[in-house]
């Protein structure tokens, strides 16, 4: 069985606003975005618009129990369901599947620094080390860190309870989720998921994993693609992404609106070496079937040498593409990109904007897709 | 109703069936099928005191470590990564399917942070003495460009790519988590992708070397731990009335799935079936089940559903089992409600009472142990099972039991609502 499978819901969250019209806004007006390059100095990064929580997760119970990245994501998740219009139908939600793409949560940094401090001069470490955990560590962050409890929570606060899975590994994951899901949907296994991913870059231990390497930008935000010096680097951006898939024939039975074709993804992790991403890329974009793009949105992380890559990768198939980076709407969020990207893509042909729209994601260490929405 | 269409190589569904052609292994209990095997059946536990790290002030001292593989540093992605190795090794040699794998991977591991070790050596690169350590610190030690090996130590992809490039496994490698439910989801991942025919073959591994002083007192803090430290080997006792809680767990399973169209074609020897597999999410809490275990009872329909087969079709139950006093009542009520009466007499035991939760790794390292049962005809017993729950109503194999099995029912349970049950058989 090979079904079409639909987008009817859409929600997003960013530095760029919240909800599809203020994306949409963004993505026409061209403007630089918002950035912060003094809280985490030297490391700039794209916060989240002020967002009134209670909108989205009525029971401050709930909020209390999640880390931002959580909140940010059940809030994104919200969203989706209004745009699906099924936010009060218990028996879509019941049946509703979810793949999320995540990471970890977050530190205590006050607990950690309380810590790290007390280690130098402890006599006995490793009982310094147990005790102070033991006593200063909240019970609940715990769960605020488990890569699943954003689904978890997505389940609990939106009575999400199909079933969910979590997709962990930065970029590349945020590529297999949608991938997944689509198969899925497409096969007959299932008539609707939601997926999606949520980011929180305003957060010190992050910038600390990020900074081995070298693959942060500083001090500064500059357009991705001009970002030569010292290889350049990445952004990162706070947001949350989230798609409401269906089989056509589900949409049109209950007389849902398309907003737009998610076509079968394309994605590959090949041996990184000079040109094997450029290669792969243009290979995947033939696998997708990209055929007319009125727009590319490149996941260009911000490192000079793989945005290179990408962009010949696609100039290969496409050498007169209109791209554009959507680092440089919201920055990098990570596994988030290629949830963002499908989205908007979406959106953008929703509103009529674009007729076909292909999304590339090279991830930083790893991992190459290519997603095509078309007009519904 | 759709006409049965089974065969040989498709189910009842006309879904290619999925066949198992290797199995590898590593617990507490040791390294391989046949050490594990016979460890588990003659009822030795793997738990004991925790020598890895200090464990003054804890209060459980104890885990089912895998002592006898080590790495350096001592961290737990790459002690998860040496765990899948050796399991993965030991199924792709065992399945003759090649040293390049001709399929994906499904890889559950652990959720990946930095650690205190790495911390502290990040602290003190930075320098100062006195004053208070900011994350400040630990980011201008990152930019010295001394440590930067472990941002790929560090970031949640690594795992599988290294994985991916050992057994030269197809396409873009999927890690995932669906907590203690984990192992399973792998498994089932692979399943759905043979059927849907986009591959013959599947490597799907659970893995887990968490056991580190932050992930113990993490547990503890949710009160999840068994504090009965002494003697070790009888702190895990699912289905007792004295349960007081899990003992943490380490190993990895692997299992090579392929289409039983493919396996025979190529003659591998079958050493059973994924006939199939549930889920359902739960809404109710982050930690605790639904109090009706509704979600618990469709992930257990769901899966014999899937594997187009009546209850009355199960020979046993590798029961989750975890020892908390809540999953123990709350995996009772839902078989009492999928099995009926029979559940009385239906055989149920908990591998976990010898190696403790695996965690990640459990679903994955639980369905080998179902399959080695089914082909042995023999169930491993749940041990330290010296005062039964009254309240639970199980036949919990408490010695080792010789009886002709051929199918399973594997659970799983996590935190954040998974539930993930397998339907395992000696044939379609």
């Amino acid at each position: 069985m090979k079904r079409d499978v639909v987008v009817t819901g859409i929600g997003l969250v960013s530095c760029a606003g919240e909800g599809i019209e203020a994306h949409l806004a963004a993505f026409a007006s061209k403007a630089a975005p918002r950035t912060d390059a003094e809280t985490f100095a030297p490391y700039p990064v794209h916060p989240v618009v002020p967002l009134t929580f209670d909108a989205q997760i009525p029971k401050k119970s709930d909020q209390r129990q999640m880390e931002p990245w959580q909140r940010l994501g059940v809030y994104a998740a919200g969203l989706a369901l209004d745009s699906t219009g099924v936010k009060n139908d218990p028996a879509f939600k019941a049946a509703l599947q979810l793949v999320v793409a995540a990471g970890g949560g977050e530190r205590d940094y006050a607990v950690d620094g309380a810590i790290l401090s007390g280690l130098r001069e402890a006599a006995d470490p490793g009982a310094f080390l147990n005790e102070r955990l033991l006593n200063d560590l909240r019970p609940t962050l715990f769960l605020a860190q488990l890569s699943n409890l954003l689904a978890g929570n997505i389940s609990i606060v939106h009575g999400v309870t199909g079933a969910s899975r979590t997709f962990m590994g930065e970029e590349a994951c945020g590529v297999d989720a949608l991938r997944i899901a689509h198969a899925r949907v497409a096969s007959g296994q299932i008539d609707t998921i939601m997926v999606g991913s949520s980011y929180n870059a305003e957060r010190p231990d992050v910038m600390v994993v990020h900074e081995l390497g070298g693959f942060l930008a500083k001090p500064v935000y500059r357009p991705v693609f001009e970002r030569h010096e010292d290889n350049g680097g990445f952004v990162l951006g706070s947001a949350a992404a989230f798609l409401v898939l269906e089989a056509a024939e589900h949409a049109a039975s209950r007389g849902a609106r398309a907003l737009a074709r998610l076509m079968p993804v394309a994605n590959d992790r090949v041996t990184r070496a000079p040109g094997t991403v450029s290669a792969s890329l243009t290979r995947l974009i033939g696998e997708a079937g990209v055929a007319r793009p009125d727009v590319v949105l490149s996941g260009a992380t911000g490192l000079a040498d793989l945005a290179a890559e990408e962009l010949a990768g696609i100039r290969a198939a496409f050498p007169e593409a209109d791209i554009r980076a959507t680092g440089d709407l919201v920055g990098h969020p990570m596994e988030v990109a290629a949830p963002f990207g499908a989205a908007l893509a979406a959106a953008l042909c929703a509103a009529g904007s674009a007729s076909e729209v292909a999304v590339t994601s090279v991830g930083h260490r790893r991992g190459e897709g290519v997603i095509r929405v078309l007009a519904a | 109703m759709a006409q049965s269409r089974s065969s040989s190589t498709h189910d009842a569904q006309g879904r290619p069936l999925v066949a198992v052609t290797g199995l590898g292994i590593v617990t507490s209990l040791g390294q391989g099928a046949s050490e594990n095997w016979e460890a588990l059946t003659a009822g030795r536990s793997g738990i004991r005191a925790i020598r890895r790290f200090p464990t003054e002030g804890l209060r459980t001292r104890i885990a089912g470590t895998v002592d006898f593989l080590d790495t350096d540093p001592l961290v737990a992605p790459l002690l998860s990564e040496r765990f899948a190795t050796v399991a993965a090794d030991e199924a792709v040699a065992q399945s003759g399917i090649g040293a390049s794998f001709p399929g994906a991977l499904f890889v559950a591991v652990p959720p990946v942070e930095m650690e205190w070790p790495q911390r502290e050596a990040l602290a003190a690169a930075a320098g100062s003495n006195e004053g208070a350590i900011t994350y400040s610190e630990l980011q201008r030690a990152a930019a010295s460009r001394r440590f930067d090996s472990w941002h790929d130590l560090f970031i949640f992809g690594t795992v599988a790519d290294r994985l991916a490039d050992r057994f030269g496994t197809k396409g873009s490698p999927i890690s995932l988590s669906t907590a203690c439910s984990s192992g399973a989801t792998a498994i089932q991942l692979g399943v759905e992708a043979i059927r849907r025919g986009e591959m013959d073959a599947a490597l799907c591994i659970g893995t887990d070397g968490s056991v580190n002083p932050e992930s113990l007192i993490r547990f503890s803090l949710l009160s999840a731990l068994s504090t009965q430290n002494d003697p070790p080997e009888a702190a895990s006792k699912p289905f007792s009335k004295n349960r007081d809680g899990f003992v943490m767990g380490e190993g990895a399973a692997a299992l090579v799935l392929e289409s039983a169209e493919s396996a025979r074609a190529r003659g591998a020897d079958i050493l059973g079936y994924v006939l199939g597999c549930g889920e359902k999410g739960d809404g109710f809490h982050r930690t605790r089940s639904s109090p009706d275990g509704a979600p618990v009872i469709a992930a257990m329909r769901a899966a014999l559903s899937d594997a187009g087969v009546e209850p009355e079709a199960i020979d046993h139950v590798n029961a989750h089992g975890t020892s908390t006093p809540e999953n123990d009542k709350m995996e009772a009520l839902g078989c009492s409600a999928v099995f009926g009466e029979r559940v009385a007499r239906l055989p149920i035991s908990s591998n976990k009472s010898m190696i403790g939760h695996t965690l990640t790794a459990a679903g994955a390292i639980e369905a080998v142990v179902s399959l080695l049962t089914i082909r042995n005809g023999r169930i491993p017993p749940t041990i330290n099972y010296a005062v039964p729950d009254p309240a639970l109503m199980l036949d919990v194999v408490d010695r080792t039991r010789d009886v002709r099995i051929s199918r399973v029912l594997s659970n799983s349970f996590g935190f954040g609502g998974q539930n993930t049950c397998l339907v395992l058989g000696d044939e379609p």
